[in-house]
């Protein structure tokens, strides 16, 4: 097995103790640890490097502005976009979702035009686009899944019809753990002239990825899923797209001119990032792609296969426990969501909690997959570079205790 | 072991065989109370009859604390006048650590015991699920005050 268990020490949290128990965080589908790297990088730039970005004449602020284009230049090379201008900073993959919905949807959807999403999608990439069809006029139509927890795509062609402007989809379900059919949607969005969006918040940490190869329009990520700080996303979009949409917000910084009762835009990327960016925290987002560099991504993905190959194989020793994902560790990523007989997935957080275990538990954001899936919430662990196979032993034994309490025979 | 004081048997029993869980028509007072961050729900329909509650149905989807907390509820308030139901809610808000103050539940004390009730205070212990436990109470309160 793959062991990056030396990694652990850069990640001062995971020293800490819970309830008396160590710590065993697997909740790395909700956020990510942050290593000391990514600490001292931000720290860095707040103790040495602080101003004010693309504005002040002066040596400090340049210096502020080659740190915070420098971490898009890491970040679009981590990607292999074909030009550093490619990347926009965002909040967040919502931010970004919403930014294309509001730059890009409002601007080109007609009623009865259609977006096509999946049943599995996050509801950042479903809101969105309940909103734009407001203002528009446009439908929704969903891909359903397969038994086996895969997107359903025996039909894409008719549900990606000629009325199809979008079609956007997950890379990797924060719920299931399926990857989603980007090829396939990419391919069918192509056919009709539509453009095609790739949700990227869960598969761009866990696997190398290209986005020239992945073939889409847009691909959203963000950096505290992937060892980076919360408060920043990013945005790529082929330069074409990046060329037609319009900015979602507007505000300082993203101006060429501005007269009473209009304004021209700055160039593509800026003119996407209204008012100061979180400068600080593009600079911890270009230090975690450096970290993950270092590992290397394929690294990574051969990690999360086996950790989650494992976890499967206990967890599927356990009586009355239902997984709902695929089984194959290669058609998924290391988010791997479960019930166990009548216990509901709350309880069971709180008992794994007793035993130092961070599990999610909920609806995930993805309410309409629960109803498709029957269940009202399901419990989730999920994987990063810095779980070992001893922490899924004690996710099991706490299980085990689970069924104790709640008397489950 | 704390985890078992949360659990205990009378929880478990209420969660997995809910009372008073049925319908009742043109009920005299109904609320729907729903936490949105964990999706846990209940409806609450009263039959009120001279300031008395004389049947009372609490149905619901969510965590063994949640549901517990609504069936044994129900199976408390049936026979108490309005009066008596909004001191009992104050009471359990006590008991939950949500309100200040005893919830009296003194032994001494004729009339104190809050019976299968007492089971809720293991939850102190678990401020996240604190909300869990009073879902139900809560839903109460506003079935209460919608009839005035």
């Amino acid at each position: 097995m793959i062991d990056l268990s030396h990694l652990r020490k850069d990640f001062p949290i995971l020293s800490r103790k819970m309830n008396g128990k160590p710590l065993v965080y697997l909740d790395s589908a909700a956020t990510t640890q942050k290593p000391v790297q990514v600490l001292d990088a931000m720290d860095h730039y707040y103790r040495h490097l602080n101003a004010n970005v693309h504005r002040g004449a002066y040596l400090l602020a340049e210096e502020a502005t080659d740190a915070y284009e420098g971490a898009r230049k890491k970040i679009a090379g981590f990607i292999n976009a074909g030009s550093e201008r490619e990347v926009v900073f965002t909040r967040s993959t919502t931010a970004a979702i919403n930014h294309i919905a509001y730059g890009w949807g409002l601007y080109h959807l007609k009623p009865g035009d259609r977006i096509v999403l999946s049943h599995m999608e996050h509801h950042a990439n479903v809101v969105p686009w309940q909103l734009i069809t407001r203002h528009t006029g446009a439908e929704l139509a969903y891909l359903p899944l397969t038994d086996d927890y895969m997107v359903d795509t025996s039909r894409i062609g008719e549900v990606v019809d000629d009325k199809t402007q979008i079609v956007a989809i997950s890379g990797m379900s924060n719920v299931l753990g399926s990857f989603g059919p980007v090829a396939e949607a990419v391919a069918a969005a192509r056919a009709v002239g539509a453009i095609s969006i790739v949700d990227g918040a869960q598969l761009v940490p866990h696997s190398p990825t290209d986005v020239q190869a992945l073939g889409a329009d847009f691909v959203a990520f963000s950096a505290h899923k992937m060892v980076g700080p919360t408060g920043v996303g990013a945005l790529w979009g082929r330069m074409e797209r990046l060329e037609e949409m319009e900015p979602a917000e507007g505000g300082g910084e993203m101006i060429r001119d501005v007269q009473l009762t209009e304004s021209t835009w700055a160039e593509v990327p800026h003119k996407f990032e209204a008012g100061t960016p979180p400068i600080a925290e593009a600079v911890g987002f270009g230090a975690a792609v450096d970290y993950l560099s270092a590992i290397g991504m394929d690294q990574v993905r051969k990690h999360e296969i086996e950790i989650t190959r494992y976890a499967l194989e206990k967890l599927t020793e356990i009586p009355d426990l239902t997984i709902y994902g695929p089984l194959d560790p290669e058609k998924r990523g290391a988010a791997v969501s479960f019930t166990l007989a009548d216990i509901h997935p709350h309880d069971l957080a709180t008992i794994l909690d007793q035993e130092g275990v961070a599990v999610r538990a909920g609806h995930h954001c993805a309410k309409p997959l629960m109803r498709v899936l029957g269940v009202p919430a399901t419990a989730r662990a999920s994987f990063y570079i810095y779980n070992v196979p001893e922490e899924v032993d004690v996710l099991v034994a706490a299980l085990h205790e689970a069924r104790r309490i709640f008397g489950v025979a | 072991m704390s985890l078992d004081e949360l659990y205990r048997q009378v929880i478990l029993d209420h969660y997995r065989s809910p009372r008073h869980s049925g319908h009742i028509e043109k009920a005299d007072a109904t609320a729907e109370g729903q936490n949105p961050l964990c999706g846990d729900e209940v409806t609450i329909e009263l039959r009120i009859e001279d300031g008395r509650v004389t049947d009372a149905a609490v149905r619901g989807r969510g965590c063994s604390i949640s549901q517990a907390s609504g069936s044994m509820m129900a199976d408390k308030i049936v026979g108490l006048t309005t009066d008596e139901v909004d001191e009992l809610i104050h009471r359990v808000k006590r008991l939950l650590d949500i309100e200040p103050g005893d919830p009296g539940v003194d032994p001494d004390r004729p009339g104190a015991k809050l019976g299968d009730l007492e089971a809720l205070a293991g939850v102190r212990r678990f401020p996240v699920r604190i909300k869990c436990a009073d879902l139900p109470w809560a839903t109460l309160q506003e079935a209460l005050s919608a009839i005035g």
